[in-house]
């Protein structure tokens, strides 16, 4: 059976454009139906479901101790985020007790992936915002390098660079000696060090500015009406982070603040990830100072998966994932699979904004909006 | 040498190093950019430092298919990519190299040279037209809407160089330069060559006003349906058009094959190119790109008025010497 034709209703003189799902700056395959008067957006209506890979159904066909490093390709740029809320999820619903040790190692595994994460989306919004064939490649090369120290401190410690595998339902696998603690010391004041650098190619910049101050305003309401989460709420003034509204693992003990800006455009969110990037980097110094001693992993080596069985019963955890609050719904009918798993994608909250942001602008702000919302399309279709 | 035997062998030499240095151009910038980049750039391609990336890219896109889309317009669509080499090249015709040799040293070389340089441009309109693409349409309106724009202040500083030296003549406005480049006249020089650069990145397609070209927006603009060698025409027109008004600056503001006797006039000429084309890349690959009404408000708010009193002061500096 072919796939029905699509008609695109439209009014005389405007122009229909697909933007995506192939395109460089729809980050990945988004797809945008534009409708366009000259250069200026009309009408934006975002299509997904190019990335859908199911993984909510597959979650109840493999054990609960299987599961963790399938969600590690759902927000492919913090994978760590995903298993981290679903294991809490499972042993919140297990009561399963995680040792101090393996609470911090799991943070700090979080936090020095909400910096690469953020890097990456600087990188991608100076591709956005500059083009492959200009100074946007340079930011983002800039970026990247820092990334990639980030990506081999990761390889050292769990010998992959990016879909870690460090979570397990119980703890975490990979622990921290002192030579890597001091590389990772190291590294984050390193990598501050070439903060005020990639603020003088993008956020210091005249033209950054200009692209950026007053586009794709979200104000607080809308924010508060639309479910958006993460950086992009905090921009619209309203300060709230998962790490502080519900502590999870290391986070009651630690002391951070929460960037906040009033303005809702896209320089504000740029200045709230930036101010993380830094938040961030002090939190992995701290978590390395204060790393408790004792066992990462309280339970039993595990031998056969589909032994491990939950009590019935249902329960929702978030993790402040670097693109907000990811949140694990788990309903468990008492065997050894979930029963029902449901992923509350902040990505897929933050691109409800889309239409309404788009309309009034012109073709160049659509990508200047898309990057500084910071979309992941795995982590939005899953 | 005198006749059409050496206007022949002349040109045919200016056409020779003009596309070797074209296509050396793109090697230059891409180790250039990748210096800006942390990167190492070609490096695979022929020893020392991939030398021979150029000749294996030119070698790539002539073996590549070569597309014509069905719903494109046959003539326009493979006529574009000459419309936009040929004018390029030959506006280096009229760049004097030594003191009376040009290919051709026509009383108004000036203005023939300007008016080649922007006939490039109708070829982009012609790509973007014929290949009847949405991205490729919304690409070619853009550059109406810059080139309409940005020709103009443009022109006006182009003038003051011929104020100065009173002629249209090439080789006269860069012998007029032997006491003073003319970029060293106070204040109005300086100006002058500051608009001129700006409309120049503009006019020919670089970041951060190259709106044009826009493939974070537009993918590929104009030249998104195309692919071979004719998209090789369409790279190649690109540096030419580059170099052409590198050379165009050089020869009106920086005294073109002016310099110490110790070396020819023409590797003076080749190093102001040179020196211009690499602060084209430096501006190039670290800035954002404007949006398209925030560059047609620069050009209409600031560079506009800026280049018309400019050039109100050339004449006045001019009339009471």
């Amino acid at each position: 059976m072919s796939a029905p034709i699509e008609v695109v209703e439209r009014e005389f003189g405007e122009l229909a454009l697909n933007m995506g799902p192939q395109h460089p700056s729809t980050h990945g395959v988004l797809r945008l139906i534009l409708h366009l008067s000259g250069e200026t957006v009309v009408k934006a209506d975002p299509s997904i479901g190019y990335l859908h890979r199911g993984v909510e159904k597959l979650s109840e066909h493999l054990a609960y101790d299987q599961l963790a490093p399938v969600y590690e390709r759902d927000d492919y740029l913090a994978p760590t985020a995903n298993s981290h809320a679903y294991c809490l999820a499972v042993e919140a619903l297990g009561k399963i007790e995680v040792p101090p040790r393996g609470r911090w190692m799991r943070a700090f595994v979080a936090e020095w992936q909400r910096v690469s994460s953020h890097l990456v989306w600087l990188g991608t919004l100076g591709l956005d915002l500059g083009g492959a064939l200009g100074g946007g490649t340079t930011l983002y090369m800039h970026c990247f390098r820092e990334r990639e120290k980030i990506l081999d401190l990761l390889e050292e410690l769990t010998g992959t660079r990016y879909h870690t595998n460090m979570n397990m339902i119980g703890g975490c696998r990979y622990d921290l000696d002192g030579a890597m603690a001091a590389k990772s010391v190291a590294l984050s004041a390193e990598i501050a060090r070439a903060l005020p650098e990639l603020h003088a190619l993008a956020g210091d910049t005249g033209i950054f500015r200009e692209r950026t101050e007053g586009v794709g305003v979200i104000t607080k309401d809308l924010a508060l009406s639309l479910g958006v989460t993460g950086p992009t709420l905090r921009a619209s003034g309203f300060p709230t982070d998962i790490r502080t509204a519900a502590p999870y693992d290391a986070y009651p003990e630690l002391r951070f603040e929460i960037p906040v800006r009033q303005a809702g455009d896209a320089l504000a969110r740029y200045q709230v990830r930036m101010d993380e990037i830094a938040i961030s980097l002090r939190l992995v110094d701290a978590i390395v100072e204060g790393l408790p001693p004792g066992p990462l992993f309280s339970r039993k080596p595990i031998k056969n998966p589909k032994a491990t069985k939950l009590p019935a019963g249902e329960t929702y955890v978030a993790v402040e994932s670097p693109r907000g609050e990811l949140g694990f719904h788990l309903v468990s009918d008492g065997t050894a699979q979930p029963l029902r798993l449901k992923i509350n994608a902040p990505s897929f909250a933050n691109l409800q904004a889309v239409p309404h942001l788009l309309p009034g602008g012109l073709v160049a702000d659509v990508v200047a909006i898309l990057g500084s919302l910071d979309p992941v399309m795995g982590d939005v279709d899953r | 040498m005198t006749g059409w035997l050496g206007a022949l062998v002349l040109s045919a030499t200016v056409l020779l190093v003009a596309m070797t240095i074209v296509a050396y151009l793109t090697w230059i910038e891409r180790k250039v950019a990748a210096r800006f980049q942390n990167r190492i750039g070609p490096y695979q391609v022929g020893v020392p430092h991939g030398w021979l990336q150029p000749l294996a890219d030119v070698l790539k896109l002539i073996v590549k298919e070569d597309i014509t889309p069905r719903s494109a317009d046959p003539l326009l669509f493979n006529l574009a990519p000459v419309m936009v080499v040929a004018p390029a090249l030959i506006g280096f015709a009229f760049i004097p190299l030594a003191p009376g040799l040009a290919v051709v040293d026509h009383p108004y070389s000036y203005l023939f040279f300007t008016a080649f340089a922007s006939l490039t441009l109708l070829g982009i309109f012609a790509a973007g037209w014929s290949s009847n693409n949405k991205y490729a349409l919304l690409s070619a309106l853009r550059m109406v809407a810059m080139v309409a724009s940005y020709e103009i202040p443009l022109l006006l500083t182009l003038l003051v160089p011929a104020v100065f030296a009173g002629s249209f003549r090439l080789t006269d406005v860069v012998e007029a330069q032997r006491g003073l480049w003319f970029i060293a006249a106070p204040v109005v020089g300086q100006v002058a060559f500051l608009v001129f650069l700006v409309c120049a990145l503009a006019e020919g397609n670089k970041v951060p006003l190259d709106l044009i070209e826009a493939e974070s927006e537009l993918i590929a603009a104009y030249n998104v349906e195309y692919s071979g060698i004719k998209f090789a025409l369409f790279y190649a027109g690109e540096y030419a058009h580059t170099l052409a008004i590198c050379a165009l600056a050089a020869t009106v503001f920086l005294g073109g094959y002016l310099g110490p006797a110790f070396l020819p006039g023409v590797v003076w000429l080749l190093l102001k190119i040179l020196v211009l084309f690499l602060g084209v890349l430096w501006i190039r690959w670290s800035l954002l790109r404007v949006r398209i009404d925030q560059a047609l408000r620069l050009n209409w708010m600031v560079l506009l008025p800026i280049a018309l009193v400019n050039l109100l002061a050339a004449a006045w500096w001019v009339a009471r010497s």
